[in-house]
């Protein structure tokens, strides 16, 4: 269900097709540097009420729904 | 009684370095720079220090308010990058101006200018002082580190000023200070002392943390902003501008898309002079003064974000 919505908000902020978006995509595929990253980071936090750091060890999109999963719990 | 500003002047150094002169010292490029971070060149001094600066941008404050020097009553200058630890620059100022008052420096980084009015618009309260300078004087280039292309890209100099005098136009004011030294910081010099076995803060250069620092930038000015008008009872419809601290055009962006602000109501300079931390906000001021884009009653929201952490916001009617 985390997928489902992160990949929502990714695909908002850069404009571009859900479809485009799976687990094995890496942000910097998609263009996304390190400051999209915070302002997505931002909003997943509004989202999941969560306070998220996107350490360097976040490269894919499987990455980030998997830290998400461990926040929320 | 707090204040109406009277002039506003401004100064940067003759020296401008475009990114491609900055590609040139580390690994960048024009186009990465205009839209990772919206700069499009900054001026940065070769032979002017921070109160030289300083002193100028006072001048054309002076000049443009009708106030003579020897009126002065106060003079307050927020800094990063200050000449010396002591004298302070203000000092410095006031010595150039030939002059004798009260004089001090403020320290709280990009958004120390708001922290100026706050202190002054005391002194007005209490009736201590008919006419002040505040100024914000930054020489980045000085304590940036121009091996790092994170950080080295982003700032440039400059100073604003502004002449406050006698009035009732400083309308609401906030401040959120959330004190740690994680997400920004500049070390001073380690010092030669034999008997520190304490731990090195490290460089005596800006270090940011960029994700931290654009979080705690985006969401302070989405809040504050908002905070502000409901302290003021006003609306945004009753703002003519929005003046941020000019730090990179994302976060403007980036604000703009939180808070609902449309961007075009926010004052932007930063392609032309990068962050020039607290010496940004006088300097949009002082341009928007000098294009004739206010008139008399306007009300200017200033926000403004940095080292501290600390971020605030205030209005006041032109």
């Amino acid at each position: 269900m985390y997928f489902e919505k992160i990949a929502e908000l990714i695909a908002d902020k850069i404009d571009c097709p859900v479809s485009d978006i799976t687990l094995e995509t890496k942000f910097s595929d998609l263009g996304i540097d390190s400051l999209d990253l915070a302002e997505l980071a931002m909003n997943l936090e509004d989202e999941f009420s969560i306070t998220l750091e996107m350490t360097s060890d976040i490269a894919t999109v499987g990455d980030l729904v998997k830290k998400i999963e461990s926040l929320v719990g | 009684m707090s204040f109406r500003i009277a002039g506003t002047g401004m100064y940067v150094p003759e020296n401008i370095v475009t990114n491609d002169d900055l590609s040139k010292i580390v690994e960048t490029n024009d186009e990465w720079i205009k839209t990772r971070v919206g700069i499009e060149r900054r001026h940065v001094s070769v032979n002017e220090t921070t109160a030289d600066m300083a002193v100028k941008a006072a001048q054309a404050a002076l000049e443009n308010s009708g106030v003579k020097a020897e009126e002065l009553d106060l003079i307050l200058v927020s800094t990063v990058s200050g000449d010396y630890v002591s004298p302070s620059v203000s000092c410095l100022v006031q010595k150039a101006l030939g002059v004798h008052c009260l004089a001090y420096d403020i320290s709280a980084a990009c958004s120390a200018f708001l922290f100026l009015l706050e202190t002054a618009a005391g002194y007005f309260a209490r009736g201590k002082v008919k006419k002040a300078l505040v100024i914000g004087a930054e020489r980045m280039s000085r304590i940036i580190d121009w091996d790092d292309r994170s950080t080295c890209v982003i700032f440039g100099d400059g100073a604003g000023a502004a002449v406050l005098e006698e009035g009732d136009n400083y309308l609401a004011s906030l401040f959120n200070v959330q004190g740690g030294d994680e997400v920004i910081r500049i070390p001073t010099p380690a010092g030669k002392s034999p008997f520190y076995k304490g731990e090195s803060l490290g460089d005596p250069y800006v270090y940011m943390n960029g994700q931290e620092t654009f979080k705690f930038a985006v969401s302070s000015i989405s809040r504050d902003i908002k905070q502000v008008l409901e302290d003021a009872s006003l609306s945004l419809e009753d703002i003519k501008y929005v003046v941020p601290h000019q730090a990179n055009l994302r976060i403007i962006d980036a604000a703009s898309r939180r808070s609902g602000i449309p961007l075009e109501k926010f004052y932007v300079n930063i392609q032309e002079y990068g962050n020039t931390s607290s010496a940004s906000v006088p300097m949009a001021l002082d341009e928007l003064n000098r294009a004739g884009k206010l008139e008399r009653g306007d009300l200017i929201l200033f926000t403004a974000f940095g080292g501290g952490l600390a971020s605030a916001a205030s209005i006041i009617r032109w």
